[in-house]
């Protein structure tokens, strides 16, 4: 236990077991950003994969949603501490994208329109627990939440889920993104308070 | 380091507006902080309940002090413990000084504008605490947009460096009230008003732009379609969680 700020009682909302250690609840959808919010028409973006032997695996708006859509219930956690429960969004399983792709690298460094990066583990992006969503609360992702489409990896600190993604670079190693450069923890699981490096 | 939480001893407390106030932090073994970064604060309850929450740091010091200028939020949680009832002598726990990226090194050669929304003035004053205190002639532009004299921090020092500086210019806006005399009415923020008051396109300056989400979403908005480089704008969103205007 830490010192005691005595008169200090606060709000109890950390009784919710559904919040990792630290985190408060919010009603509202903070919006957090490095810099502007980048305009990315749905006819000019795809989603590319690269792999390790230079095979680039990319799909338009259109081949995007062809693939098969799914509904996500989850809950977020920003490493500013507000965490958001129970949100619902719409998109494709990083499974689906992966199908076709070959690789031996065990890491991948997700690249954004506006020049953002992430690095995140592959076993972390696959199994079910992430996707690439263009849908928040059954209405079109906003600009300034990432549209037209971003990553959702709600295991991980929300900084991982790149907004405006464009696509995700195969890596033999783990290679730190623009947070992670900037101080953030490499890796950033919220349960294990994997905030700072 | 950043990781580890860290007994400061609160050395100092002083109102900075009706709302706020600036708290003075000894922290042993602090070597200082680069102008932007924020640490976090933890405040523990004596049933073991405990909240974090980040904070920007005003100062730009090379020792074992900092200040932080708290502005208390309806409803807050944590916000109303510092700005009322902390005292000196108390000790906290602080994480940080954190982040390498809204910050400015007195190494930087560009010309910059900042920009404040309200208590977004926090990490922008330890930038020009900083670029003052060091030999750096850049030139240093503030635009200050704030509801009402009463919501300003650092009025006096503000004043007295816009009087005194060679290299910082202060422009301020009001939204709601203006100071008696002042030459312009009070209304929201316009891209007209703004692109008028700051330092211009070309050549690019580094922009710092701090305050709720909407303004700073809005702000911008508003330079990148006046020209200014997207890569040339920070921004660091403040107010709770939520930040409606």
């Amino acid at each position: 236990m830490g010192i005691i700020s005595s008169g200090f009682h606060g709000k109890r909302h950390s009784g919710n077991p559904a919040l990792p250690p630290g985190q408060y609840e919010t009603a509202s959808f903070p919006v957090l950003s490095a810099g502007p919010a980048p305009h990315i028409p749905q006819g000019d973006w795809e989603f590319f994969i690269t792999t390790e032997a230079g095979l680039r695996h990319a799909w338009s708006w259109e081949a995007f949603m062809d693939l098969p859509q799914v509904d996500i219930p989850t809950d977020i956690h920003c490493v500013t501490s507000w965490s958001k429960l129970g949100t619902t969004w719409r998109g494709v399983s990083m499974d689906t994208l992966f199908e076709d792709v070959e690789t031996s690298c065990g890491y991948t460094t997700a690249l954004s329109y506006g020049g953002y990066t992430t690095n995140i583990p592959l076993p972390d992006l696959l199994g079910g627990r992430s996707w690439v969503v263009w849908e928040f609360d059954g209405e079109p992702l906003e600009r300034a939440h990432g549209g037209p489409a971003r990553l959702l990896v709600p295991h991980l600190y929300f900084w991982k889920s790149a907004k405006w993604v464009n696509g995700l670079e195969l890596t033999p190693t783990d290679i730190p993104g623009f947070w992670e450069s900037n101080g953030y923890h490499l890796h950033g699981d919220p349960w294990r308070e994997e905030r700072y490096s | 380091m950043t990781g580890l939480w860290r007994v400061a001893e609160v050395v100092s407390g002083v109102p900075e507006s009706e709302t706020s106030r600036t708290i003075g932090l000894r922290v042993d073994g602090l070597m200082g902080n680069l102008a932007g970064q924020h640490i976090d604060i933890r405040l523990t309850a004596d049933d073991g309940y405990s909240a974090v929450r980040s904070y920007s740091v005003a100062t730009a010091g090379t020792d074992e002090l900092l200040e932080i200028t708290v502005d208390e939020l309806p409803d807050g949680e944590v916000s109303p413990y510092l700005v009322r009832d902390v005292a000196i002598g108390d000790q906290l726990e602080i994480r940080g000084p954190v982040g390498g990226w809204f910050v400015w090194r007195p190494t930087d050669t560009n010309p910059v504008q900042l920009i404040a929304g309200g208590s977004g003035i926090v990490p922008l004053m330890s930038m020009i605490r900083a670029h003052e205190a060091s030999e750096n002639p850049s030139q240093f532009r503030l635009l200050y947009s704030l509801k009402s004299p009463k919501a300003g921090f650092y009025r006096e020092e503000l004043l007295t460096l816009s009087r005194e500086s060679p290299k910082l210019t202060v422009d301020y806006v009001y939204t709601r009230e203006a100071p008696p005399g002042w030459s312009a009415t009070p209304q929201r923020l316009t891209a007209e008003v703004l692109l008028a008051s700051i330092l211009p396109a070309d050549p690019a300056p580094d922009i710092f732009i701090c305050g709720q989400t909407v303004f700073v979403e809005t702000v911008a908005e508003w330079l990148v379609q006046a020209g200014y480089p997207a890569a040339s704008i920070k921004t660091e969103r403040f107010g709770g969680t939520g930040g409606t205007l």
